[in-house]
């Protein structure tokens, strides 16, 4: 017999993939792969925004669900030209590689 | 409803397998597939709970859009080299045991706070409007001026990424 969803479960799964995003975060040396967890963090906290505002049957989680749309994708496109400006540079996008600034 | 949950669990593992996926695979190319994977999977989560505009949103931008530029760069920058050497870095060990603790803390808070956070059944629906009018009625009314300072940060988004990629100024 299936259970009837709740918002508990959705929270449950933001967080999830939230710990699955940062794990990316952390422990990945591809800047590229860096970025796409990014994206996955972002992507749990719209499940979370979602989640409520149908718990609430309130609108203002969605629209702050498109905010951090326009947030994400900002970050990808000023991200992906830093990367490509760094490996023009560099030759390289592994980011224990990239230690300019590392004393 | 049976159909709902079954939907959630498909679209909850879809989305969980395509960001074990993402962060796990050698291939950049391979990680932006199974990226889109999981975003076709909170795309369909958008649409289980109400939120028709949003999964519209979800499906253009991201998967048509910001998937595109990151495939574009994959394709740009020269990744054999990467993919040959080693994928995680040496504190790895050290993030994983961080993310256990933060997930142990979550699922604790999940566990014990349902009751202190009240989430019991959802509130009754307040208006007959669709979901896009409702968006749109409070994003150009009650939201307006953070709409506006959000198309600034677009512009200054695409001003600082041409800066950024083009080779001399």
């Amino acid at each position: 017999m299936l259970h009837p969803i709740t918002t508990t479960h959705y929270l449950a799964l933001s967080a999830a993939l939230l710990l699955i995003g940062t794990m990316g975060v952390l422990a990945r040396r591809n800047i590229v792969i860096i970025l796409m967890s990014i994206e996955l963090i972002l992507n749990a906290v719209n499940i979370n925004l979602i989640a409520f505002s149908n718990h609430l049957r309130n609108v203002n989680g969605q629209v702050f669900a498109i905010f951090v749309i326009t947030a994400a994708v900002a970050e990808a496109a000023v991200g992906l030209g830093i990367l490509i400006a760094l490996f023009r540079n560099k030759e390289t996008l592994q980011a224990d590689e990239i230690d300019l600034l590392k004393w | 409803m049976w159909v709902d949950t079954a939907f959630f669990y498909f679209f909850a593992l879809m989305t969980l397998a395509g960001g074990v996926l993402t962060v796990t695979r050698r291939s950049a190319v391979h990680s932006a597939i199974s990226l889109i994977l999981s975003l076709i999977g909170v795309a369909g989560l958008f649409l289980l709970q109400k939120a028709e505009f949003l999964f519209a949103v979800q499906i253009v931008l991201y998967v048509g859009g910001i998937m595109v530029l990151f495939l574009f760069v994959i394709m740009l920058v020269n990744l054999d080299q990467a993919a040959r050497e080693r994928q995680f870095n040496r504190q790895w060990w050290l993030a994983l045991a961080c993310v256990a603790a933060v997930g142990a803390e979550v699922a604790y808070v999940l566990y014990r706070g349902a009751g202190a956070f009240r989430l019991g059944a959802p509130a009754a629906p307040v208006s007959k409007m669709g979901n896009t009018e409702m968006v749109a009625d409070v994003l150009f009314k009650q939201y307006l001026l953070p709409f506006e300072v959000a198309s600034v940060l677009l512009l200054a988004a695409v001003i600082g990424s041409v800066v950024m990629a083009k080779k001399r100024i």
